[in-house]
C-alpha cells in the first residue's frame, strides 16, 4: 500500500470519523517495499491538493521504526528526519529484480517542509519533486498493521493490501 | 466546419454520450448537427481539424473523423453537392498522392462497382499518384443502404456522402483488453469494450485518480489506467483482489499484463458503507458495477440479526476478531440504498466537474422500471442503456457540480428504506430476475 493511499485512509469506525485522533492510521510493525514508477509530474501536481500535508509528515516520522531522537520540534524549519542509513528495512521484495534494484539509501524520506509546496515551488525544485514521487507513490507498505489512535483497532495490511473490514461489534 | 463521424453500429445509445465527454475532455465545442441511432454517420461541426483530430483519438465507438466534402441521396446529387461545397478544397490535393474507398453501410458493392464509382470523382483533378498504403490522404465514399436492401429489392443506397480522412480512434485496443486473452478475471468481470467506454465517459485522464468501490477483478481501473489515470479500487470480498493465493494471478497481474503498473493507485478490502476513505474530494471520477444480486450478491458488513454481536467474542482470552483468520460478518443489503450510497460517496470524494459512473440493471417492463436515483449535487450527464431479452442494464453518468450551483432547498430525495433480510425482500431486481419479471416489483 503506498503512502499516498495511506493518507486518503482514516479509520472505517463510523463512531471514529469525528474524532482527529482517526487520522492519520499509524502503521506498526511494517515492512516497507519500493517499486520503481515512472516519473509523472502532471499527477504530483494534481494530488498534491488533496494530500493532507501535516498527516503526511506524521507518516513520514512513523513508518521509520527507530525513534526520532534528532527530530527538532521547531514547526517553521524543516522537519529534520534521521539520516537514511538509520532506516531499517526488514524486508525487501523487489531486492532480486534487477530493475528495481535500490539501495536502502532510496527508502530513507525526504526532508519535508512544514508546510506543503506549491506548483511553481515544485517547478523549480527537482529534487523536491523527486523526494515526493518517491515518498507518495514508490514507497509501499508490503506487510505490517495499521493503527487507529482513536479506537485503538488494528487493521492488516497483507502483501501490500490492506484490510479494513470491521467485526459486528464496530459496524 | 462541418466533419463526419463514422461510428460502429454497435453500442447505439453510448455512442453520443463517448462522443460527447470526450469532447468535455479536449475542450472542445462540439456541435451536433445531425445523429441518428440506426446510422453509423454523425454529422458535427467543430473549430478545426486538429479538433476533429483529438476529438476521435481514444473513442471507442468511434472509428474514424472525415471533413465532409459532400453527401446527397443519389450520386448526381452528390456530384453537384460535392461541386458546390468544396470545390475551394480540390487544388489543395492536387498533387499528392492518394486513395478512395467505399464504405457501404448496410450495403455491398463488388470491385468492379466500387471502381465505377470511384472513377465518376474524375471530376476533382487529382493529378497525384494513386497509393493504396500510405497515401498522403484518403477519400471515402460512404453509402447509407435501407436495412435489408437486397431482399426488398432495392439497388440504390438512400444517402451517399464523401469525406476526406482526417482521424482514426482507438478502436482497435478493444482486442488487446479482450477479456479472453487476460490473465485474471472473474464472472462478474466487465467486457474490454464497455469497460473502456464507461473510463472514456466519466474523462479518466492522465494525472487523474479513479477509484472502483466494487472493483473484483480490476476490469475499470484497468481501462481508467490505459487513458493514463491513477487507478485505485476496493472490494469486501478481498478474495477477488488477492486472487487464488501465491504464484496465482491477482489484480495486479492484470496491470504487469497490460504494462500498466504505472497506472496502478492501490487495492484495498473494504465495504463502501463503511468506508476507511477519508470524507475529502481525492477522486476525479468513480466507475463501478455494483453487484446486484443475480451472480454476485451484495452484502455488507454487519450480521442479519440485529440484535447480535454487539460485544466482541473472546476464546481462549483473545478477541476473536484480532485473530488472522477472522472473517467479519456479512449481510444481504438494498441494491437502492447501494445506490444512494454510491451517490452520497461520490458527493463527498468527488472533485468539483468530477464524474461518477455506475451501472444499474432494470426490467424491461416499464412498470417495473428502476427509476434512476438523483442527488441534488450531481447532475446527470448522460444515460445509455444495453438491452438484453428481458431486462436491461444502463450505465449512468452523473456530474458533481459545485457546491455554490447546488440549489437550496431541494432536500435529497430520501427512499423509504427497505425492511426484510433476505436478498428477494432487499433487492426487487434479484427478485423479478429470478421469477423471469413477472410477479415482481408489485
Amino acid at each position: 500500500m503506498k503512502v499516498l493511499t495511506l493518507n486518503f485512509l482514516t479509520c472505517a469506525v463510523k463512531a471514529c470519523k469525528s474524532s482527529s485522533a482517526s487520522f492519520p492510521l499509524h502503521p506498526k510493525d511494517c515492512e516497507l517495499v519500493s517499486d520503481t514508477i515512472e516519473a509523472n509530474p502532471a499527477l504530483i501536481y494534481n494530488v498534491l491538493p488533496r494530500v493532507d500535508w501535516a498527516a503526511l509528515i506524521t507518516t513520514a516520522s512513523e513508518v521509520n521504526p527507530l525513534p526520532l531522537s534528532s527530530v527538532s520540534p521547531s514547526p517553521s524549519s524543516h522537519l529534520p528526519f534521521p539520516p537514511p542509513n538509520q532506516i531499517q528495512v526488514p524486508h525487501k521484495r523487489m531486492e532480486t529484480d534487477k530493475t528495481n534494484k535500490e539501495s536502502r539509501e532510496q527508502l530513507g524520506f525526504p526532508t519535508l517542509p512544514a508546510q506543503p509546496p506549491t506548483k511553481e515551488e515544485l517547478e523549480a525544485d527537482e529534487k523536491m519533486m523527486g523526494e515526493l514521487h518517491t515518498l507518495l507513490l514508490e514507497t509501499q507498505i508490503s506487510e505490517g498493521m495499521l493503527r487507529c489512535g482513536n479506537c485503538g483497532h488494528e487493521y492488516r495490511v497483507k502483501e501490500g493490501i490492506a484490510n479494513f473490514l470491521l467485526p459486528n461489534h464496530l459496524v | 466546419m462541418e466533419y463526419m463521424i463514422r461510428f460502429t453500429q454497435v453500442h447505439e445509445t453510448f455512442r453520443l454520450a463517448e462522443i460527447e465527454a470526450l469532447a468535455v475532455l479536449e475542450g472542445i465545442h462540439l456541435e451536433v448537427l445531425s445523429y441518428s441511432p440506426s446510422s453509423p454517420f454523425c454529422f458535427v461541426n467543430l473549430p478545426s481539424e486538429d479538433a476533429a483530430k483529438r476529438l476521435v483519438k481514444r473513442s471507442i465507438l468511434a472509428k474514424a473523423i472525415y471533413e465532409v466534402w459532400g453527401s446527397g441521396s443519389n450520386y448526381l446529387d452528390l456530384h453537384d453537392n460535392v461541386r458546390g461545397l468544396s470545390q475551394h478544397l480540390w487544388p489543395l490535393y492536387k498533387n499528392c498522392s492518394f486513395k478512395f474507398s467505399v464504405d457501404s453501410f448496410q450495403g455491398s458493392r463488388s470491385t468492379t462497382e466500387q471502381r465505377k464509382l470511384i472513377e465518376e470523382f474524375r471530376f476533382l483533378g487529382f493529378d497525384g499518384p494513386i497509393k493504396m498504403k500510405g497515401a498522403e490522404q484518403d477519400f471515402c465514399i460512404s453509402e447509407e443502404w435501407q436495412f435489408d436492401a437486397a431482399a426488398l429489392g432495392v439497388h440504390q443506397p438512400q444517402a451517399v456522402h464523401l469525406g476526406r480522412y482526417i482521424g482514426g480512434s482507438e478502436r482497435e485496443i478493444i482486442g488487446k483488453y479482450d477479456l479472453k486473452k487476460r490473465k485474471y478475471i472473474c464472472t462478474t468481470s466487465m467486457d474490454a469494450e464497455l469497460a473502456l467506454i464507461t473510463a472514456n465517459i466519466t474523462l479518466a485522464a492522465p494525472g487523474k485518480l479513479f477509484y472502483d468501490p466494487f472493483v473484483g477483478s480490476g476490469s475499470f481501473p484497468v481501462a481508467c489506467a490505459h487513458f493514463g489515470a491513477l487507478a485505485f479500487g476496493s472490494d469486501i470480498d478481498g478474495r477477488s483482489i488477492r486472487g487464488k493465493g501465491k504464484g496465482k494471478p491477482d489484480l495486479v497481474a492484470n496491470f504487469v499484463q497490460y504494462g500498466l503498473t504505472n497506472q496502478f493507485g492501490d487495492s484495498f478490502v473494504a465495504d463502501l458503507t463503511n468506508t476507511p476513505l477519508r470524507a475529502a474530494r481525492l477522486f476525479d471520477g468513480i466507475v463501478c458495477d455494483p453487484p446486484y444480486g443475480v451472480r454476485e450478491g451484495l452484502k455488507v458488513l454487519g450480521c442479519r440479526d440485529p440484535t447480535k454481536g454487539k460485544e466482541p467474542i473472546f476464546r481462549d482470552g483473545k478477541a476473536h476478531h484480532t485473530e488472522e483468520g477472522f472473517i467479519p460478518p456479512k449481510k444481504p443489503y438494498s441494491f437502492l440504498a447501494m445506490l444512494d450510497d454510491i451517490l452520497d460517496f461520490a458527493t463527498l470524494s468527488l472533485v468539483d466537474g468530477g464524474r461518477v459512473s455506475f451501472w444499474m440493471p432494470t426490467s424491461n417492463d416499464l412498470d417495473q422500471e428502476i427509476q434512476i436515483p438523483k442527488h441534488p449535487c450531481l447532475q446527470i450527464t448522460s444515460v445509455c442503456t444495453q438491452e438484453f431479452n428481458r431486462w436491461s442494464r444502463r450505465l449512468i453518468t452523473y456530474k458533481r457540480i459545485p457546491d455554490s450551483e447546488v440549489v437550496a432547498g431541494v432536500a435529497r430525495e430520501q427512499r423509504t428504506k427497505e425492511t426484510g433480510v433476505n436478498a428477494d425482500d432487499l433487492n426487487p431486481f434479484r427478485k423479478g430476475y429470478f421469477q423471469g419479471f413477472k410477479a415482481a416489483f408489485r
